[in-house]
């Protein structure tokens, strides 16, 4: 109960102290319409909304989650007041969950601003809620924990915002949304495999548009796996770095 | 009874020893003082007591607990308040109060009751709904010591509580600090104040590089140095071979301190003044004053740590930019 207490006060704090500060609420209704607008520009206004979705959806998770955690830490960190944290009577599990579902929250609710405005302007009859709801989930869960790893591995925010980029970009282009895989340069799809992304993209493709190449299950196992392996990296890294 | 053992500790960095093998002992009930310049492992030893840092060697045992396996048993029995303030600047003190009782297990209905009396009993309830940031130097140390004992802590570690803050605060925190430790809270404090120490600890430790070079308890160490007797003549401008004429003259005492306009000596046995002025007389050179000086914890610290009093003084100007 007092460990539940701790994980609700946290993860409150920093819902009220970050995610829900009207620059963040303004950025994940700005961001998804940007993307839709890039898409619409780039198609001479022939496109498709629906097919755009997934793609509009998981890179507003990804760049939302990964930016904010790996700042709100990295800040958190400077200012020392994450050591209060640390020095408090939880486990170092309990507190990494507590300081990501903030961001895990942020990301899901990011992912339904842009399927709210299309639900305004298509029909989305026939999609499959309950495996999109999934698919919406696990991206945000690995990229959240993605964000995390930033985070352990930086000292400073402008670095966060560096080396998430370093990860998000290549993620971007090589996940399927702009080029399908099977139309990358052979030698760059094992590379396409080996990223989160392309799982959960896929996972959002099939639910969306019964469109997706990778099978259901091997989708939900790898993101499942990226996540418990990202996170247990992080929370090794931390162990090791900052109870030093 | 002891609250906290500390056997043959060791902390290091690659190849720096920061902490080289310190013992020592806290009782239940006491404040105890940390003492060192800065970078003799006053920090790093905190932190390893905290559960901050790993141990590189050695034994932690507080309230009975293993510091290094039953840390998170450990961390919810003490309080801990850093050298500097690290709450929430966004969030209002009272809202930092509740947050961090919150990571106590303490219940709504008590943590509310229990932030407003701190914020009473440090003088902060005009400014509870103030965020953290608008709040003066003195009023965020403020706030981070009850942040510290919202908890009701056994052991409270204040790490350098007063530097840095207005003459005021300072005081209302060593009132603040004695009142915790008459109520039964046991203090593990580290200061580069001498005279604080002084004034709070009950016992000393002191530490230069990573080494535990002594632990008494302070009236011992005081009656210790006030075994030596001290006087400072100060004259007119004199040489350098004052010194040596002077050792050569008398030579039970020892050359403290001599400034070029003044001279401080020291002895065992009683000091005549006369002999010294007639001493000065002979040489020509005008006494303008001689004091006798009781010897301060201060010279005890000077004596014990080889670390003159200069040097702290400009590392507590530094600490407090």
């Amino acid at each position: 109960m007092n460990k539940l207490m701790a994980f609700w006060s946290i993860l409150t704090k920093d819902m009220k102290n970050y995610y829900l500060k009207p620059p963040n609420i303004s950025w994940g209704i700005i961001f998804p319409i940007s993307w839709t607008l890039m898409f619409f520009i780039k198609s001479d206004s022939t496109v498709d909304l629906r097919q755009i979705l997934p793609g509009v959806m998981a890179l507003s998770i990804l760049f939302g989650t990964t930016s904010m955690l790996a700042v709100t830490i990295t800040f958190e960190r400077k200012s020392r007041s994450f050591e209060r944290l640390l020095l408090a009577p939880i486990s170092l599990n309990l507190l990494m969950l507590a300081k990501t579902t903030g961001a895990i929250f942020f990301g899901i609710i990011n992912a339904f601003i842009p399927l709210l405005f299309a639900s305004l302007m298509i029909d989305l009859s026939g999609i499959n809620w309950l495996t999109t709801f999934l698919g919406v989930v696990l991206i945000a869960v690995t990229s959240t924990f993605l964000g995390l790893l930033i985070a352990v591995s930086v000292s400073e925010v402008f670095e966060a915002q560096t080396f998430s980029n370093f990860f998000r970009f290549p993620m971007m282009f090589l996940c399927g949304l702009f080029i399908p895989l099977e139309k990358l340069p052979v030698f760059l799809q094992p590379l396409s495999y080996v990223l989160p992304l392309t799982y959960g993209a896929d996972l959002l493709k099939f639910a969306i548009n019964s469109a997706g190449s990778i099978r259901l299950w091997v989708s939900l196992l790898v993101l499942i796996g990226y996540a418990l392996v990202l996170f247990l990296i992080s929370t090794h890294n931390i162990k090791r770095k900052w109870i030093y | 009874m002891n609250i906290i053992e500390v056997k043959k500790l060791t902390k290091k960095f690659g190849d720096f020893t920061a902490v080289n093998g310190i013992s020592f002992s806290v009782k239940k009930g006491e404040v105890f003082g940390f003492l060192g310049p800065n970078g003799a492992g006053k920090t790093t030893t905190i932190n390893m007591l905290t559960g901050l840092a790993k141990p590189s060697a050695g034994e932690i045992r507080i309230a009975g607990y293993d510091g290094s396996k039953e840390i998170k048993k450990v961390q919810q029995i003490i309080g801990i308040v850093p050298d500097e303030s690290n709450l929430y600047d966004e969030m209002s003190g009272l809202d930092n109060l509740l947050f961090c009782a919150s990571l106590y297990g303490m219940k709504k209905e008590v943590r509310e009751k229990r932030a407003k009396e701190l914020l009473e009993q440090f003088s902060l309830a005009d400014t509870g709904k103030r965020p953290f940031k608008a709040y003066s130097k003195g009023m965020k140390r403020k706030l981070t010591i009850a942040a510290g004992i919202i908890h009701h802590p056994a052991i409270l570690f204040l790490d350098e509580p007063t530097t840095g803050i207005d003459v005021e605060s300072a005081r209302q925190i060593r009132r603040l600090i004695k009142e915790l430790n008459a109520q039964g809270t046991t203090i593990f404090l580290t200061t580069h104040y001498i005279e604080e120490a002084e004034r709070l600890c009950h016992r000393l430790g002191f530490i230069v590089a990573g080494k535990v070079i002594k632990v008494s308890e302070v009236q011992a160490l005081m009656e210790e140095a006030q075994q030596e007797n001290v006087v400072e003549f100060r004259t007119e401008p004199n040489g350098l071979d004052l010194e040596k004429k002077l050792v050569r003259v008398f030579p039970k005492i020892r050359i403290k301190a001599s400034t070029g306009h003044s001279i401080r000596i020291t002895s065992q046995e009683p000091i005549e003044l006369m002999p010294f002025m007639k001493f000065f007389a002979q040489e020509g050179i005008k006494v303008s004053e001689a004091k006798i000086i009781r010897p301060s914890l201060e010279d005890v610290f000077v004596k014990i740590t080889g670390i003159g009093i200069d040097k702290l003084k400009k590392e507590k100007e530094g600490k407090r930019r």
